[in-house]
């Protein structure tokens, strides 16, 4: 009991803050003669969040399914690639040089190309997360994979347990701080990435009510529609934090 | 080999090591770590190895289990070559080396895991073992939990679980504090089987000579670069040993001898640092 008060008194002061920033955004919009197309007010972001004639459901899910759909796919391409260079040498050999190929690319300009070759919908928003985001898991699966005591291999070697057994049971384990710290990069990716695929070209989603919100210099729109991308983001990155408790609260506290 | 070895008959004779020679191959050239090291260890013996840093003894113990290649000679233990890795050895490093997400139980029942045995058919002595080590209440507890000296008692439990008739210790206890190590010198003499008799070999690393003298039969000394045996002293304290055994005239004069041998300083000299 007290040490959720304890909680509660910690979060005080950013609250606070929070009021203040609120109220002195809303004083300078209705008396400090800031134009509302510049910089709307908290009051009318909130009437556009609320407003029943857009189909905020609509676009939150779309935009939601391209986050999560680009999250999952950059976490299991990226696990998977990352533990095929951990497993043979001759895999990370062939691998790696084109891995960081794909890696220097500026992602973002390959948004209309996925256009052309996965046509419209979600698919290509999906992909553009991903392809974001995969890279840092790659990297981070590989490296806990291999940061393993040299004395426990020995120690496996010992017991003539067998390779996938020594990756079953130890060196995937030890991987999992490092795995989950890279999907907390990717959580984030995922989401510029699903935005930027939006962006480039679509008829649903939060990305496009922004793009749409542009042409009707309706400011209080494109607010609205970042709070609930910021919104989808934070779940996200809520969801990675749970993962990591529950998969790896042996680092916990600690940066793997 | 000394003449005292060749009188024992083969099939007393735990591991035979001839003419042994070990050579890593590094980007700066070779390092000959071992050059014809020739010992053999009795069934139930216990061995100490001491020397310098860096004259390999860590590598003469992974050589012996198979782990690292020798570049010349043959290791034969209870009568097989090695070739491989061989099976059901103790080690025990200077690190715990515990799992980190794993339980203290379930660190000890590794090797059972590993070694593709059914894990439950071994509670029973897992538990045993962090009984007899004082661990039993923190069999639930991750390593962490715990400190260096209990850590380093759960590696013990594990590398003693398939109750391994070789059992190869790198520096155990290196990282512990005296009176701790003195405790544990007294556990490792109890689960080797001092009293009891059914012992177990042991291959025992260490840099503190009066370790070596307390625990061994007999203390095999290293010169360093490329490593090589200098000697071998015959430790015929009485067992069981006990702490009084430390303060006897014969583990002093011991004791003396083997700092004498590592340092080079003649008797009667004036004590010299003893390099680590
Ligand atoms: N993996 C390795 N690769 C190359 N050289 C090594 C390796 N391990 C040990 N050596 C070298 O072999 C020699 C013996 O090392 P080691 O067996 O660890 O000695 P000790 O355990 O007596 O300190 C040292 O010179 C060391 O630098
Ligand atoms: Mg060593």
């Amino acid at each position: 009991m007290a040490k959720l008060r304890g909680k509660f008194l910690e979060l005080v002061p950013a609250v606070v803050l929070f009021v203040a920033i609120m109220a002195i955004w809303q004083a300078a919009v209705s008396w400090g003669g800031v134009k509302p197309y510049l910089l709307p007010s908290p009051r009318s972001v909130l009437d556009a969040m609320l407003d029943t004639s857009i189909d905020w459901w609509g676009h939150i899910w779309a935009t939601g399914l391209a986050i999560v759909g680009a999250f999952v796919l950059a976490a299991a391409s990226g696990v998977l690639l990352g533990t095929m260079i951990a497993w043979s040498p001759v895999l990370s050999r062939a691998l790696m040089p084109f891995l960081v190929f794909l890696n220097t690319l500026p992602k973002v300009a390959i948004a209309p190309l996925f256009l052309i070759w996965v046509g419209y919908g979600i698919l290509p928003n999906i992909l553009m997360g991903a392809l974001i985001g995969f890279f840092p898991v790659v990297i981070n699966t590989a490296v806990g994979l291999s940061q393993i005591d040299h004395d426990m291999i020995d120690l496996g070697r010992v017991f003539s347990a067998p390779k996938w057994k020594v990756f079953a049971k130890i060196r995937i384990p030890n991987a999992y701080p490092y795995i989950l710290s890279a999907l907390k990069v990717t959580a984030t990716s995922a989401v510029v990435g699903a935005i930027v695929g939006e962006f480039v070209a679509s008829q649903t989603g939060l990305g496009y009510v922004i793009v749409t919100s542009q042409s009707s210099m309706n400011t209080a729109l494109a607010f609205a529609a970042l709070i609930y991308i910021s919104i989808i983001g934070l779940l996200l990155f809520a969801v990675v934090g749970l993962m990591s408790r529950y998969l790896a609260p042996w680092a916990e506290g600690t940066d793997a | 080999m000394t003449s005292e070895d060749r009188l024992d008959s083969v099939d007393n004779i735990s591991i035979l090591l001839d003419g042994v020679s070990m050579t890593y191959g590094t980007a700066s050239g070779p390092v000959e770590a071992l050059r014809d090291i020739n010992l053999a260890v009795r069934q139930g013996e216990f061995i100490s190895l001491v020397g310098p840093s860096g004259c390999g003894k860590s590598t003469l113990l992974r050589v012996v289990a198979g782990l690292r290649e020798r570049s010349a000679g043959t290791v034969t233990v209870d009568g097989q070559k090695v070739m491989r890795p061989i099976p059901n050895v103790g080690m025990v490093f200077q690190a715990a080396v515990l799992l980190k997400w794993r339980t203290i139980l379930d660190n000890v029942l590794l090797p059972a895991e590993l070694a593709g045995l059914n894990p439950r058919n071994y509670r029973q002595r897992a538990m045993e073992l962090l009984e007899l080590t004082g661990l039993r209440e923190f069999a639930n507890k991750l390593p962490r939990e715990l400190s260096g000296g209990m850590q380093q008692r759960a590696a013990i439990c594990r590398g003693l679980l398939l109750d391994p008739k070789l059992l190869l210790m790198d520096e155990p206890f290196g990282a512990l504090d005296a009176m701790t190590r003195d405790e544990m010198n007294l556990e490792l003499l109890r689960i080797w089987g001092e009293a009891s008799g059914a012992r177990k070999t042991v291959l025992f690393v260490t840099h503190s000579i009066p370790e070596a003298v307390f625990l061994s039969d007999r203390v095999v000394i290293m010169s360093p670069r490329p490593g090589r045996i200098d000697t071998v002293l015959d430790i015929d304290l009485p067992r069981p040993r006990t702490v009084e055994s430390r303060i006897t005239p014969e583990f002093g004069a011991l004791s003396l001898k083997i700092y004498d041998m590592l340092t080079g300083r003649q008797s009667g000299d004036a004590p010299r640092f003893v390099p680590a």
